[in-house]
This record gives structure tokens, sequence and C-alpha cells, in this order.
């Protein structure tokens, strides 16, 4: 983990709630795919952790959905301005698990922290495919980035507007060495169900510190206590224990 | 202006300085090790602990507030057997200190038990007593509310440990002042106060409260005026050291906690904004202290002389 001051370089809207943010600043706290950032915001006490996009050796690329005060925030914020970030959170997934034909799988706002793993395991010559899945059209986003990286992608939307009708589920390849996967619970449990091998789950809590101070955001686990922001966000399929 | 002095001394130890992450901020203190040499705290309190291992509360545990955060977490801990070897193993190997042991419970028996095993741990310079966990039921301020019953845990708890006993004492009361009081008349060598206030919140989409449990801890800046005031009430009325704590943020706050009372200042929420923050604080410390023109620590403690 690693506090550090970042700038802001672009902010852009992707869909009509979704926002691209670019940070410039120091990312060397940052050891993995799948770990997130924590945010100081003016006026809102705890920080905001959300999912790291990509990242470079100076750059920081954050993609995240407007769903409260924090990125409603978030979306104003200017080119320059100055934010206060917490980098290299959680534990991100293990890529040496992959094997030759990794599927990634993303639902939503869960899509974004995908992006750099599909990066790592293309250059690693995997053969990468992807399925996203959304509510509708107007939602989807980042097929095109994927797509450039070289994976076979996917989409699906609930409503049949666009891609394959339906949920993520309902496009899964017949065979892949291995999964990733980010998204709302109830599509977790749903790839969790409809996989046949192998994978590891990228899981959202509400938190209070983002670095393993607090116990706010523990889940159980069929080893044990862990806390999301520490010892997660990324679970394995062996280790699930679905609660809710 | 001469030497500062940042010590104080804390029921016959010594403290570098009056600063003490407090207890559910700072896990057992070594994954905070790897931020900082924590040896540059006064000590710090551990996170409570219990008979039985404990999950905790449902999720979500955590609510944002106004200057502050509401918490239910329910004392996730990982039981006073694994407490006294494994966590107290791995912060052996890091933190030099003698260290503040935390306890809560359900029962006195329960208490009684739990201190006497941490009591027998040589790196535990003080115990704690949480008689005010306002997120477990049946427990913790079931006792921390009623004098009779804080008598009654402290008379027993007395019995079976050898280290100095801080009772930590819930501002969800009518008379904080009382419950001191009632501490000091049972053998509390000391008081630490405030524990979180009771809060809630509820969510406008669902209409639904925003924590699992309902109801949580409110602290962070928001409960720092009212820590201040049940400090300054308590110091007035006991003639046992009192640790203040409750939305400390600042070098500045610690001082202003200190002229209330305290000897020493215990730092909570702030260790979750900026994980940094005690040793930012600690830092700080003498460059405030120059600022007010005072010397010693030791001077300041209940006002200025």
């Amino acid at each position: 983990m690693k506090r550090s001051i970042f700038k802001v370089q672009s902010n852009i809207a992707l869909t009509k709630d979704v926002y691209k943010m670019v940070l410039v600043g120091d990312t060397s706290g940052i050891t993995n795919c799948g770990q997130f950032v924590n945010i100081l915001l003016d006026g809102l006490y705890l920080r905001r952790p959300i999912s790291v996009n990509d990242y470079d050796e100076e750059t920081l690329t954050l993609i995240y959905k407007v769903v409260g005060v924090g990125t409603e925030k978030m979306k104003f914020m200017e080119e320059g301005t100055s934010l206060d970030v917490l980098t290299g959170l959680g534990n991100g997934y293990n890529l040496s698990k992959a094997g030759d034909h990794p599927l990634l799988i993303g639902g939503g706002v869960g899509v974004p922290p995908l992006y750099n793993l599909a990066k790592k395991l293309i250059k690693e010559g995997k053969k990468v495919s992807v399925i996203l899945g959304f509510n509708k059209k107007e939602e989807v986003f980042a097929e095109d980035s994927f797509k450039e990286l070289g994976c076979e992608v996917a989409v699906t939307t609930v409503d049949g507007s666009y891609g394959v009708k339906g949920f993520v589920t309902n496009a899964l390849p017949e065979s892949y060495s291995y999964f990733y996967t980010c998204g709302p619970e109830p599509m977790l449990k749903a790839v969790y169900n409809s996989t046949t091998t192998s994978g590891e789950f990228s899981f959202e809590e509400r938190m209070g510190c983002g670095f393993g101070a607090c116990m706010g955001c523990t889940c159980k686990t069929l080893y044990g206590h862990k806390r999301i922001c520490k010892d997660g966000p990324v679970l394995t399929k062996e280790e699930i224990v679905w609660e809710k | 202006m001469g030497e500062i002095d940042t010590k104080v001394n804390l029921l016959g130890i010594e403290l570098d300085n009056p600063i003490i992450p407090a207890s559910g901020t700072f896990g057992f203190g070594y994954e905070f090790n790897d931020l900082y040499d924590i040896n540059i705290l006064g000590t710090f309190s551990w996170k409570g602990t219990t008979k039985e291992p404990r999950y905790g509360n449902a999720t979500p545990r955590i609510a944002e507030t106004p200057s502050g955060m509401l918490n239910a977490v329910g004392l996730q801990n990982p039981g006073v057997e694994k407490v006294v070897t494994v966590e107290a193993e791995k912060l052996a190997k890091v933190f030099h200190k003698k260290v503040m042991a935390n306890v809560s419970g359900f029962s006195i028996e329960e208490y009684v038990e739990v201190c006497e095993k941490v009591s027998k741990l040589d790196m535990v310079g003080w115990i704690e007593l949480n008689v005010s966990c306002p997120n477990v039921h049946g427990g913790g301020l079931a006792f921390g509310t009623d004098p009779e019953n804080i008598k009654a845990v402290v008379r027993e708890v007395k019995k079976v440990i050898n280290k100095p006993l801080i009772v930590k004492l819930s501002p969800n009361v009518t008379n904080i002042v009382e419950m001191a009081k009632a501490a000091e008349e049972a053998g509390a060598d000391a008081v630490s106060l405030i524990n979180t206030l009771l809060g809630m919140r509820i969510n406008l989409k669902t209409g639904k409260p925003l924590l699992a449990n309902t109801t949580g801890g409110l602290s962070g800046p928001a409960v720092f005026p009212v820590a201040v005031r049940c400090v300054y009430q308590v110091a007035h009325a006991v003639n046992i050291p009192v640790i203040g704590m409750g939305g400390v943020s600042s070098a500045e706050d610690v001082l202003e906690m200190m002229m209330a009372g305290a000897t020493a200042v215990q730092v909570g929420a702030a260790n979750l904004v900026n994980p940094y923050a005690c040793k930012e604080i600690i830092e700080d410390l003498p460059r405030v202290m120059e600022k007010y023109g005072i010397k010693s620590l030791k001077d300041i403690i209940g006002g200025r002389k």
C-alpha cells in the first residue's frame, strides 16, 4: 500500500452514468491486477474504494459508475484536480492459474478490473475470451478496448438490445482453462453454478478503511473469516461460502 | 525554548508520547508495522478480545456520516486462545513496548476468564475493559450502563489480574460521571472514554437501515466535542487517570483532550481514513507544543498551569 497525491488528467463519460478517469501520479504501490485504490474526497469522511481498470508507470485509469455521493463528486472533477489516493489495496488476481485459454466474465461496473488482467494475459500469449454483461445497449462500454487487446469478446444484454440476449452465463464458451469474474453478486453466483473449471471471483463490500484495520468488510469462507479489502477482493471458487 | 517533552506516565509505565491507537482501528498492530515502525507509538490498544472467536455482525457494517462514520463490526476477533498465542506472537516480533489488552465479554465469568489469560502475557502493560460496545447484544454496553454492573465486573476482574485495569466507558448513558465513579469505587486504576455514540442511518432508496445491524457506533471528528466534554466532567469527578478519545485527528486535538483532563489520548477513526494518522500526529506534536509554548505535556493535563 502506498499513499500519494494524484492529479486528474481526464474524466469523461463512457455511458450515461459510467465515467473513465485517468490520474497521473506514483503508481508504484500497485503490485497486481485486480487490486483497488481508495480515494479521499472533499467533504466526505471515509475514502471511496474503486477498482483499477489499468495502470502503467505514471498513470492510473479508473472506470466508475455514479451510484452515490462519492462517485457523484468524482464525476464533476476537472483536469488538474489533486486527489489523495491509497494504492495497491487488496490481493488481486492470480495469473499463474490462467492456463492456455482463460475466460474473463464481467458484469456492468465489474468489467473494469478485468481490463488490466486481460492485457497481461494477452502479453503472456494466452488466448483470452471475454464475456461482458449489461442490462441494455445504452449501458455497454469497454467492448472495443478488449477487442483491441486481441481478446475474443461476447456481449450480453438482459433485454437483448445488443449482443446475446440474456445473462453472461448464456454466452459461456464450450471450453476454457480457468476463469476470472467480477460483477454484482447474483451474477457471481450464477457464474459459480454454471462454470465447469476453477476460477476467481472479485467481490464488493462496504468498507471502512480498505486496508484491513477495521474489520468492516469481513466475509465467511471455507478457510475462515476474510477481509474483502485485504485478504480479497479476489476469492477462489474453492473457498467461497454464499451467505446472502 | 528548551527541550520539548512529550512523555507521560500511564499508571506507572512511562510512554514516549500519549498517542494510543484505539481498539478496533489497529488490529493487533503488526500489520501497521508494514507501514511504519509502530514502536514510535506511546502504546496501542489491541482489537477487543472475547472468550470465544467471534465473526461479528452481518455486513454492511460501515456507513458514512457527516464528519464521521458508523460501525457495527460486532467484536469480530479470533478468541482469547488465539490472541494470546498466534496474535501475541506476531506482535511480539515487531512491537517492543507494553501493549494495552482490550477485553470484552458477555458475562462476568467471561470477562474474568479472558482478563486472567491476557494478564499473564508479559507484553501486556494494561488491561482495558470494554463495558461499552454498542454493537453486541446482551453484552458490552449492558454492563456499561448500570453502575452496579460496572462495580461487579470490575471487582471480580481485579481479583484475577496483576496489571492495571482501565475501564472503557460509554457516552450512551444519562450521566457518564456516575459510571466513572462506580468504576473508581470498585477499584479501577483508570477510565478511558468515550466509546462510540449509538446512531443509525437509513438508505433513501430502500427505506431500510444502512447497517445490517440497524444501529452502529458513531465516531470521527463529529463526536470530538462530546468526548472533550465527557473527559472534562469525568476528570473533575474522579481521582484516577482518564484516557481521552473520540474523534481525535490532530496534534491540536491531543492537546485539547489533555487540557480537558486526559493523561493519554487514543486515536480511533482517524487511523481508518489515514493509516499514517498516529505517526503524523506524533511527528507534529513538538511543533504544535512549541506553537502554544508548552514544554512538557505532563504540565497540561487538566488545563494549563
